[in-house]
C-alpha cells in the first residue's frame, strides 16, 4: 500500500485577520499520511494559525486546505473528525474522564459497550486505566494532559493536531511525554501535525520539522538536516547554538568560498551565495569547531579565551576570534583539555564545509 | 503505638497545639477586630429589627394587659351561655380603670380587630357607665346596648386572653380561627392576601425567567468580546445601575403610558389604532417591563463573571471532537455556566419577590405585590403587627426558596464574581 504523500495539503494558503497584515504567507506544504510533522517557530510566526486553519476554526483568506485529497475550507470543524489536544488541555471540567473520553464516541453514536471498548483502549494507550471515573480536576498536570492526548485518539481520527501541549509541563514531565507521545504515534500510525515554539521538543519528536518565521515556512526537513544543514540564517540561529562571521565573498570557486571578514580572510560553504561581491552570514556550529586542530583543517585562526564555564560533561568556551568575541565552543570533558584556561591564547581550526556562507543577517 | 496518640511538644516543651494557639491568639483577635465594626452593624440594623418584628407579629399583650381581671375571671367560664356575674363585675373595674387612663379608645380598636361592632358599644358603655350603681353589673352593662347580652361578643373578649396569637399569620393567607376554635378560610369574595402571593410568586418567577432570556447572549458577549467593545457594553449594562430607580422607573412611564412614546410609535407604524392604544402601565405588563430592565445587571453580573473563566478552547474541544455547535455549547458550555444562572436567578427570585417601589408606580391594582400590601398596613391601616406578621412570611419564603436552592443546586455552587 503507497502511503499518500499529500494527505494534508496547504496550497498558496494566506491569512490575514485584518486585512493589512499577511500572517501567512503563501503556504505550501505537503504532509504524508503517518507523519509526525512539527511547526516550528517563534510566536507569532504563523504556526498556531495554521494549525486552526487546518483545524477548522480559522478560514484561510486566499488558498485551500486539502485532507485525503477532499477541499476542506467550507467543512465546518465538527465535521473533519480531526482529533486536536490544546493548549490548556481542554479537559471538560464537569465531566469525569470517562465522560470526556466518551463525548466524542457519544456525538457520533457509537454504541456504548463499543465505546466502552475504545474508552479502555485508549486509556491503557496513556496508561490510565482506573482514571475513568476521576474528575479533571483531581488529576496532575501530566495526567490531564494524557486524558487529552486520549480524548484526541480515542475516535480513530487520520490526523490530531496537538497545539503545543507540553507547554504548561516542568522539565522532567515534558521530556518523559514526549518520548510516550513519540511512541503512541509510532504503535498507531496516526498522521500528527505539532505545534511547538521548543526546539529539542520538535527534534526528538518529528519525522520533519517546518521551520516557521515571519508567515513563511523557512526550511521544512528532517530533524537532523535542519540542524546540519540549515538553509538560511534564521533556521541557523533559532536551531541550535551557532557561531556566526559577517563577511563579503570575494571568491567562488570548487564548492568553497573565500569570505572576507573585517581583518582576516576565511574559507567556507557556499548555500545561499552565488557570486562576488554578495554579503554573507558565515555559521558554524560549536562543536565543529575544535581547539588545537589536526593539519587537516582548512581555517586555522587563534583566539583568546574570555569566560570559561563548566556544564559538567562538556565546557563551554568562550573565545574572541577574527574580531567575534561571542564565538562559542564546546569542549567535551575529558583531561586533555589543560590549555583551557582564561586568557590564553589557543589555535581554533574547523573544516571550510561546516562553514556554511547563507544569506546576511 | 497507634494505639496512644502521642502528644507532639515544640522543642521548648509546650505542646504543640497549645504554642500554635497561643501564636495564632493575636492575628485571631486582629481578625476579629476588622469585621466587629461590620457585624455590629449587622446586629443592629438587621438582627434586632427582624427580632422584633418576629415579637410584634404574634404579639398580643396589649388586651391582656387593659383587662387582667376580666382575663382572669374568665378562666372558669366554659363560653357556652352568658358569663356569670363576676365577669361583668371585673370588666366594670377593668373598664373603669382604662377611662381614667384615657384608654378605652385602643381597646375599642383592638376589640374590633377581633369582631366588628366593639367601637359603638364601647362608647356607648363609657357614657352610661358613669350613672351605673354598685351591684349587679351584668344586668345593668347589658342594658346598655343588646350586643352587650350576646355571648358572641364576650367570646370575642376571651379570645384575646393568651398574650401571644398566631391569628395574624392565618390573615395573612385569608384563614381565620371562629368562635369555636377551627381554622377556616374567610369567605372567597373577601380574600385579597392569597391573590397577592400568588401574583408575587408568579411575576417574581417570570421577571427572573425574562431576565434569563435577555441576560444570557448579553453575558456571553460581554465574556468574549473583545476589551474595548466588552467595556462599553459593560457600561451600557451598569448604565441603568448608576440610575435612581425612581428615575428609571418614572421614564418607563413616560415611555409605556397610553399616550406614550411607545404606543405613539405603535400607533404611527400602525400596529394599534390610535382610539385603540395598548394598556401597558397601571397593570402586571408594566411591572414585568420596568422590573426586568431593572433587575437585568443581577442577572448579567453574575453570568458574565462565570462565563469569564470558561476557557474558550473548551467549545473548540467540544467541536473539534465531532459536537456540533449546538451540541458543543449544550454539553459543554451550558452545565459550566450553571453556577452563574443559579447565583442569578436566585438573586433576581428574591430581589423580585420583595420589590416595592416599581409595582407601586407602574403596577397599578393588577400589579402590585405583597410588599405594597404589607406598606399598605405599615402606613395606613398602622396595623403594625399584620405588617409584620406578612414580612415574616415573606422572609421565610425567601429562606424556603435558598432552602430549595442549596437542595437542587448545591450553595457552594453559586458564583457572584
Amino acid at each position: 500500500m503507497s502511503v499518500n504523500k499529500e494527505f494534508v495539503k496547504f496550497d498558496k494558503v494566506d491569512k490575514s485577520y485584518d486585512g493589512k497584515v499577511l500572517v501567512v504567507k503563501d503556504l505550501q506544504l505537503d504532509i504524508a499520511e503517518g507523519e509526525f510533522i512539527t511547526m516550528l517557530g517563534p510566536s507569532g510566526s504563523g504556526k498556531t494559525t495554521c494549525l486552526m486553519m487546518l483545524a477548522g476554526f480559522e478560514t484561510p483568506t486566499n488558498g485551500e486546505i486539502y485532507l485525503d485529497g477532499n477541499a476542506i475550507s467550507s467543512i465546518p470543524p465538527h465535521k473533519r473528525g480531526i482529533g486536536m489536544v490544546f493548549q490548556n488541555y481542554a479537559l471538560f471540567p464537569h465531566m469525569t474522564v470517562y465522560e470526556n473520553l466518551a463525548f466524542p464516541l457519544r456525538v457520533r453514536k457509537i454504541p456504548k459497550d463499543e465505546a466502552d471498548k475504545k474508552i479502555d483502549k485508549a486509556l491503557s494507550m496513556v496508561s490510565l486505566q482506573g482514571f475513568a471515573q476521576r474528575m479533571p480536576g483531581q488529576l496532575s498536570g501530566g495526567q490531564q494532559q494524557r486524558v487529552a492526548v486520549a480524548r484526541s485518539l480515542v475516535f480513530d481520527p487520520q490526523l490530531v493536531l496537538m497545539d503545543e501541549p507540553l507547554g504548561a509541563l516542568d522539565k522532567n514531565l515534558r521530556e518523559s511525554m514526549q518520548y510516550e507521545i513519540k511512541h503512541i504515534h509510532e504503535s498507531i500510525g496516526v498522521t500528527v501535525v505539532y505545534v511547538t515554539h521548543d526546539q529539542s521538543e520538535a527534534l526528538t519528536m518529528s519525522n520533519r520539522i517546518a521551520v516557521f518565521n515571519d508567515g513563511k515556512v523557512q526550511q521544512l526537513s528532517s530533524p537532523d538536516e535542519l540542524y546540519e544543514k540549515p538553509v538560511n540564517s534564521f533556521v541557523a540561529e533559532f536551531i541550535g547554538e551557532n557561531n556566526t562571521f559577517a563577511g563579503e565573498v570575494t571568491d567562488i570557486s570548487g564548492g568553497k568560498c573565500k569570505v572576507k571578514l573585517s581583518n582576516a580572510e576565511i574559507l567556507a560553504n557556499p548555500i545561499s551565495v552565488k557570486g562576488k561581491g554578495e554579503r554573507t552570514t558565515v555559521s558554524l556550529r560549536p562543536e565543529r569547531a575544535l581547539i588545537n586542530p589536526s593539519d587537516k583543517m582548512d581555517n586555522i585562526h587563534k583566539g583568546k579565551i574570555e569566560e570559561v564555564i563548566y556544564h559538567g560533561d562538556h565546557t563551554r568556551v568562550r573565545i574572541n576570534i577574527l574580531g567575534n568575541s561571542e564565538f562559542i565552543l564546546k569542549v567535551p570533558n575529558s583531561s586533555s583539555n589543560l590549555d583551557i584556561k582564561l586568557g590564553n591564547e589557543i589555535n581554533i581550526g574547523w573544516k571550510s564545509e561546516d562553514a556554511r556562507a547563507l544569506d546576511p543577517k | 503505638m497507634s494505639s496512644e496518640t502521642k502528644q507532639i511538644l515544640t522543642t521548648d516543651g509546650i505542646p504543640l497545639e497549645v504554642s500554635l494557639k497561643k501564636a495564632e491568639k493575636k492575628n485571631k483577635i486582629k481578625a476579629f477586630l476588622l469585621v466587629a465594626p461590620l457585624l455590629l452593624f449587622i446586629i443592629i440594623t438587621y438582627v434586632f429589627p427582624i427580632g422584633d418584628m418576629l415579637m410584634r407579629s404574634v404579639d398580643d399583650k396589649m388586651v391582656t394587659e387593659m383587662l387582667p381581671k376580666t382575663f382572669k375571671s374568665m378562666e372558669k367560664w366554659d363560653g357556652q351561655d352568658l358569663p356569670p356575674e363576676e365577669v361583668f363585675e371585673a370588666f366594670y373595674f377593668d373598664f373603669q380603670k382604662l377611662i381614667e387612663e384615657e384608654r378605652e379608645g385602643k381597646l375599642s380598636t383592638q376589640l374590633n380587630y377581633t369582631k366588628n361592632g366593639f367601637k359603638s358599644i364601647i362608647k356607648k358603655l363609657r357614657r352610661k357607665s358613669k350613672s351605673f350603681e354598685e351591684g349587679n353589673y351584668k344586668e345593668q352593662i347589658m342594658s346598655v346596648h343588646r350586643r352587650w347580652a350576646d355571648v358572641e361578643y364576650w367570646r370575642a373578649i376571651k379570645r384575646r386572653a393568651p398574650s401571644y396569637t398566631y391569628q395574624k399569620y392565618l390573615k395573612g393567607i385569608d384563614m381565620y380561627e371562629n368562635e369555636k376554635g377551627e381554622i377556616i378560610n374567610v369567605p372567597e369574595d373577601r380574600r385579597v392576601h392569597r391573590i397577592l402571593w400568588m401574583r408575587t410568586l408568579e411575576i417574581a418567577f417570570f421577571v427572573t425567567v425574562f431576565c434569563f432570556l435577555m441576560a444570557y447572549p448579553i453575558a456571553h458577549l460581554l465574556a468574549t468580546l473583545p476589551m474595548k467593545y466588552s467595556n462599553l457594553l459593560m457600561i451600557c449594562v451598569l448604565l441603568p445601575f448608576w440610575t435612581s430607580l425612581l428615575v428609571r422607573t418614572a421614564s418607563w412611564m413616560i415611555l409605556l403610558q397610553q399616550q406614550g412614546i411607545v404606543n405613539d410609535f405603535f400607533v404611527m407604524i400602525g400596529l394599534v389604532s390610535d382610539d385603540n392604544r395598548l394598556e401597558m402601565m397601571f397593570n402586571k405588563t408594566g411591572s414585568y417591563v420596568a422590573m426586568t430592565q431593572i433587575l437585568l445587571p443581577f442577572m448579567v453580573l453574575p453570568l458574565y463573571s462565570v462565563m469569564k473563566t470558561i476557557s474558550p478552547s473548551l467549545m473548540r474541544a467540544g467541536k473539534s471532537l465531532g459536537g456540533t455547535p449546538f451540541v458543543a455549547f449544550w454539553k459543554v458550555y451550558f452545565p459550566l455556566t450553571i453556577p452563574g444562572i443559579g447565583a442569578g436567578c436566585l438573586l433576581v427570585f428574591i430581589l423580585a419577590i420583595g420589590y416595592y417601589i416599581t409595582p407601586a408606580l407602574v403596577g397599578g391594582a393588577s400589579g402590585t405585590l405583597i410588599s405594597n400590601q404589607i406598606a399598605f398596613h405599615m402606613k395606613s391601616t398602622l396595623d403594625w403587627s399584620f405588617a409584620s406578621a406578612m414580612g415574616l412570611m415573606l422572609l421565610s419564603g425567601v429562606l424556603v426558596i435558598y432552602w430549595l436552592y442549596n437542595k437542587l443546586v448545591g450553595i457552594d455552587n453559586i458564583k457572584l464574581g
